[in-house]
């Protein structure tokens, strides 16, 4: 719990509440952006390199950009949303309190108990941690999930693949 | 004699380094790394600037830059004083915030990437073990930055010119992606440092670069198509397209902000160059084996420049494409050809060394090409183009 820490996660949790209480949809989408970026960082001060640039890669990178692209087709840009707050949403605003307390309850529950989680930290041991991080998500996915890996790739190929050939066949028709 | 020399600019960090309290010295040695690539960077901007229009003068037929100092190469240094004095102008109905950031984020996501790239040997400012990741990752932030300047102008022209910018940059980026994976195989490491030190070493006095081998060759090809394409540059100049939509993205914009843009799309395609030198063409590494004694950083340079020169020539040389043409090259030609490529790595990789290698690998890379440029040219049904002239 470092100083660092407490700014990314201020930054992060700022940058999510900012998401739901702006009335601009457009910047929503940006302050939500920030609230990825902070995760990232958050990783990569654990030393986790990959999930960190991965998570800049998939989230900042192409989330962030789908969501605007979804927001510029479906509605005008600029149009304003109605107010979050306000006296008629308290009961909403109260369930949806209870679940996502109930939720953040059940996984911290799910993580302090789980074997993953040694209790005790050892000292100074992220930074030695950190140089294998990369190597050792690398040789989990190729010897202990490598099936579930080479799935995963074969669903996307074809998935990929399926997106091209809609997009020739559509072509095909216009003339 | 030639060590020190290539060596002395990691030997001066350590000797300035020595001056500084034991306190500092994590910052001061990061400052250390860090300004040299703040300064050599834009400075290699400038000097490209020049360089760009008075070759593109040269293609075109006319003088191109001629007045400010001697060959005109002072020009830079008049356009930088040009747009630090003009006006400011921001848009009525601009978001000001996102249209203030756009630039910022541009230009730092820019810099950013310069993290990894290995100048010369043992001058890296990060080795990271996912540093083609962290490369890769922080490219992708600059489409963020395109979307914030075309959308916060407020401007049907900037909103055109994002949204085919964006549709370009995601299109492409995947196949820049998937060019690059067959050198992340054969060197097995995404470390940028690991990678070059993979293609130092000489057979007879040929080097071990990946461009040379069968695969490296066709990812080093798609590899600069996608780099192109996604420092916005001709043939794909859609998103800015001077003569549809005057500059796209970043039309709205005056004074230092539009310098900073074109200052952001430099140092992108510096960096996407910088990017193929690690992966294919060697990095900091000699051509030929009795050439090591030049240092290493004059070799990143000389091979950056060169690349520089080839992105000047084929934008004097090609017209630009068209929408369609633009989406259809990246999703029916460059990916095929990218996933294709990454199988014939992966049958050099086990197959035993010998001319049968080469063989079978520039089968599965020459047979698709030639199978898919007749493919997409039969669906086009162009036949040779007949000319009217009025009479």
């Amino acid at each position: 719990m470092t100083v660092s820490f407490f700014i990314l996660a201020a930054l992060t949790i700022a940058g999510t509440v900012a998401a739901m209480s702006l009335r601009n949809l457009v910047h929503c989408v940006l302050a939500l952006t920030l609230g990825f970026a902070g995760l990232a960082a958050l990783y990569l001060q654990l030393g986790a390199q990959f999930v960190g640039f991965t998570q800049i890669l998939v989230y900042v990178g192409a989330v962030a950009i789908l969501a605007m692209f979804a927001i510029m087709m479906t509605q005008r840009a600029g149009a304003v949303a109605q107010p979050v707050f306000t006296p008629s949403r308290m009961p909403g605003w109260i369930a949806g309190g209870m679940i996502a307390s109930a939720v953040f309850a059940v996984l911290a529950w799910a993580i302090h108990s789980s074997a993953a989680l040694p209790k005790t930290l050892p000292p100074q041991a992220l930074p030695s941690q950190a140089d294998a991080g990369v190597r050792a998500i690398g040789n989990a996915l190729m010897h202990r999930f490598v099936l579930p890996l080479e799935i995963m790739g074969l669903l996307l190929t074809a998935a990929l693949i399926g997106a091209v050939l809609v997009a020739m066949q559509e072509q095909q028709e216009m003339p | 004699m030639p060590a020190t020399v290539d060596q002395i600019f990691v030997i001066c960090k350590h000797w300035l380094l020595g001056f500084a309290p034991a306190g500092v010295q994590p910052i001061f040695s990061a400052l250390l790394s860090v300004v040299p690539i703040l300064v050599v960077f834009p400075l290699l901007f400038a000097i490209t600037t020049v360089l760009e229009r008075k070759g593109l003068g040269r293609i075109q037929n006319r003088y191109g830059p001629n007045r400010v100092g001697p060959c005109g190469f002072f020009q830079p240094i008049a356009d930088g004083i040009k747009s630090l004095t003009k006006e400011d102008v921001v848009p009525a109905t601009a978001d000001r915030v996102a249209h203030f950031l756009a630039p910022l984020l541009l230009v730092a996501a820019a810099f950013l990437a310069y993290a990894v790239l290995p100048i010369g040997r043992n001058m890296v400012v990060a080795n990271l073990n996912a540093g083609v990741l962290f490369f890769f990752a922080v490219g992708s932030m600059v489409e963020l930055a395109v979307f914030m300047a075309g959308w916060a102008s407020r401007s049907k022209y900037s909103l055109l010119g994002a949204m085919r910018a964006i549709a370009q940059m995601i299109s492409y980026e995947v196949p820049l992606v998937l060019a690059s994976v067959v050198v992340i195989m054969a060197a097995g490491s995404l470390s940028t440092v690991a990678i070059v030190n993979a293609q130092v070493g000489y057979t007879g006095i040929w080097p071990h670069w990946f461009v040379f081998t069968p695969w490296g060759f066709a990812g080093f090809v798609l590899f600069m198509i996608a780099a192109t394409a996604e420092s916005n540059r001709s043939p794909f100049d859609l998103p800015e397209g001077e003569s549809e939509i005057i500059a796209g993205y970043y039309i709205e914009y005056s004074g230092f902000k539009f310098a900073l843009f074109f200052l952001g799309e430099y140092l992108g395609m510096f960096a996407t160059s910088g990017m193929a030198i690690t992966l294919f063409l060697g990095g900091w590494a000699a051509p030929f084996s009795f050439l090591t004694w030049i240092p290493s950083y004059v070799w990143f340079f000389a091979k950056l420049l060169t690349l520089i020169a080839g992105f000047i020539w084929i934008r004097g040389t090609l017209p630009r494409l068209r929408m369609d043409q633009l989406m259809s090259f990246a999703w029916k030609f460059m990916l095929p050809m990218t996933l294709l490529n990454i199988f014939a790595a992966g049958v050099w990789h086990f197959m035993p060394a010998g001319y049968a290698r080469w063989l079978a690998c520039i089968a599965l890379v020459v047979a698709p090409f030639l199978l898919l440029g007749r493919g997409l040219q039969q669906e086009k049904k162009s036949g040779i183009r007949s000319y009217r002239f009025a009479e």
